[in-house]
């Protein structure tokens, strides 16, 4: 459906269900695996039916959301590489977040701060995946010594991973006219001008 | 709690005080290993008081059989040969859970009440409560919890605890022909080790001495060894068992402060959005836009 056929697209169809599969596996890896993480947070295995079935079900929706990261990763690293520009920018990001964009630098399809979140969730997902093996007792009984290891290592990769993705639906929220990229695909011309002024250049030749 | 021997003094993933006002004697259960013949009679006790069938296995070449702890097989007698001093000697350790007062399986358990320690020292699982991860495996400093093919729970020696529970001895302890297993109060125990090391010491085993080791908070299942200085002597019984550094940082302090963490960053969000407003697209954005658009 177009919405108004000047605006822009920014994702297709097959991008946004693709990062739509991996945000709904990492809400209920994330969900089950804080259950395991501290008591606190138990009751939330009956989200799951159970703590049994929470323990069950993790480690397969786990390779699941491995499967289709790997598949959004070769979507989108090229986009994700860091120029100097970029550099740039995160130099100045206590600005930014302070609210304030005039001195920010030229940005294109990304701006170093999504791109450092891009690498920074890749080597969660790579971390919590090798460590998350690594201790599926139910599957696998590798030396107890790489275990141990892996169990400290997917905690504080989970735990890293969560909070870097607080700050990813924060930082979609904060900036009005975000969300609507990953339900239609589409960005406003004045969104796009606003914050990837190189991308809207490029995009519309203006 | 209903019985006193069954007062709970730790529960695993519980952040909460145990009732304590109670006070229960520890128990103990003393193994001598310089009087044990290797009949496997504690083995077959076990399997008859606890109802446990293992399935019938192989010969491996050698006496252990079966040849490890299994979810169905409790306990298990290990023969080494080794030689000491120019002599052969043939050393038999009835091999099981430790019952470890500072125990790694309940530390690294995440379900609550799946693994619980009595006051009076017995770590006993509770299978109802067990969701079978396998941290147990991943937090015991000696390798005994099994994970059921079965049904996926943990399993292990309970000590009995239900014969403890009303004033029995383990079946392991009352079936032993020679009275190689000994059962009491920690205190007596220790006692009654005392006066075995003396014995084994006037006859020439210099280093004999009790095996209770300290890095786990001493054991509920202790060793009377001839060679206590090396314990690994005994079918690699560790020599100084504690629970693992990696196992103490992933279940210390830092995870609730991980937790509190988390939460900073979810109310950070918030405040910044409410202090700062949100990232709106500018009204001179949308102007120049529109204007270009007309271009
Ligand atoms: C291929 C990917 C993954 C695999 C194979 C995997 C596997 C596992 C396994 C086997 C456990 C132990 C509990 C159980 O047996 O179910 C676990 C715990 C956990 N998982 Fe994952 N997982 C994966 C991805 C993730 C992701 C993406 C997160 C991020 C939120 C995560 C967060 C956690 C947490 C927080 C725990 C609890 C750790 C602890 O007890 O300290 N896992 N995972
Ligand atoms: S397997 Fe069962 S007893 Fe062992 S740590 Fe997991 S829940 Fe606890």
């Amino acid at each position: 459906m177009i919405r108004d056929p000047k605006d822009l697209q920014r994702y297709t169809p097959q991008e946004r269900a693709n990062h739509w599969v991996v945000g709904i596996s990492f809400i209920l890896l994330a969900l089950s695996g804080l259950a395991f993480f501290h008591p606190a947070f138990y009751p939330l295995t009956y989200l799951f039916g159970g703590g049994t079935w929470a323990r069950i079900l993790h480690p397969y929706i786990g390779v699941f959301m491995a499967f289709f990261a790997v598949l959004m990763y070769l979507r989108f690293w090229r986009l994700n590489v860091m120029t100097k520009t970029d550099k740039e920018w995160l130099d100045r990001i206590g600005e930014m977040v302070d609210g304030n964009d005039h001195n920010m630098p030229e940005q294109g399809k990304y701006n170093g701060g999504q791109k450092a979140m891009f690498w920074a969730l890749t080597v969660c997902v790579v971390l919590l995946t090798i460590s998350g093996v690594l201790i599926w007792r139910a599957q696998f009984s590798p030396p107890i010594g790489l275990v141990r290891f892996g169990a400290v290592v997917h905690a504080v990769a989970g735990v890293v991973m969560i909070a870097l993705i607080f700050v990813h639906v924060y930082a979609a929220i904060w900036t009005k006219g975000t969300i609507r990229a990953m339900w239609y695909g589409t960005v406003t011309r004045a969104w796009a001008r606003q914050h990837h002024r190189a991308w809207y250049r490029e995009t519309t030749g203006k | 709690m209903a019985l006193q021997s069954l007062d709970i003094a730790r529960r695993s993933a519980t952040t909460t005080p145990a009732p304590g006002a109670r006070q229960t004697t520890e128990v103990a259960k003393l193994i001598d290993v310089s009087t044990c013949i290797g009949c496997k009679a504690c083995q077959v006790a076990c399997m008859e008081w606890n109802d446990l069938r293992d399935e019938v296995g192989n010969c491996v070449g050698v006496y252990d059989n079966p040849a490890d702890l299994t979810d169905k097989t409790w306990t298990v007698m290990r023969f080494a040969e080794v030689e000491q001093g120019g002599r052969l000697e043939w050393l038999i350790r009835k091999d099981g859970c430790m019952h470890c007062a500072d125990p790694g399986c309940l530390k690294a358990c995440p379900a609550p009440g799946a693994i619980i320690q009595y006051a009076n020292g017995i770590v006993d699982f509770h299978q109802e409560n067990c969701i079978g991860c396998g941290y147990c495996v991943t937090g015991c400093p000696f390798n005994i919890p099994r994970i059921s093919k079965e049904d996926s729970k943990a399993y292990k020696c309970s000590l009995c605890s239900d014969r403890v529970a009303v004033g029995q001895a383990p079946a392991c302890v009352k079936t032993c022909p020679t009275g190689a297993i000994m059962f009491g109060s920690k205190e007596q125990m220790k006692e009654h080790a005392d006066k075995r090391i003396r014995d084994l010491k006037s006859r020439g085993f210099a280093n004999a001495g009790l095996y209770d080791p300290q890095g786990v908070g001493g054991t509920h299942v202790m060793y009377v060894l001839h060679h206590v200085d090396k314990p690994q002597l005994y079918s690699d019984l560790p020599k100084d068992p504690a629970i693992s550094p990696l196992v103490s940082l992933w279940k210390g302090m830092a995870k609730p402060l991980a937790s509190l963490a988390l939460g900073a960053v979810a109310l950070g969000s918030l405040f910044h959005y409410v202090m700062k407003g949100p990232n709106e697209v500018s009204k001179e954005s949308e102007r120049e836009a529109e204007k270009e658009e007309s271009q």
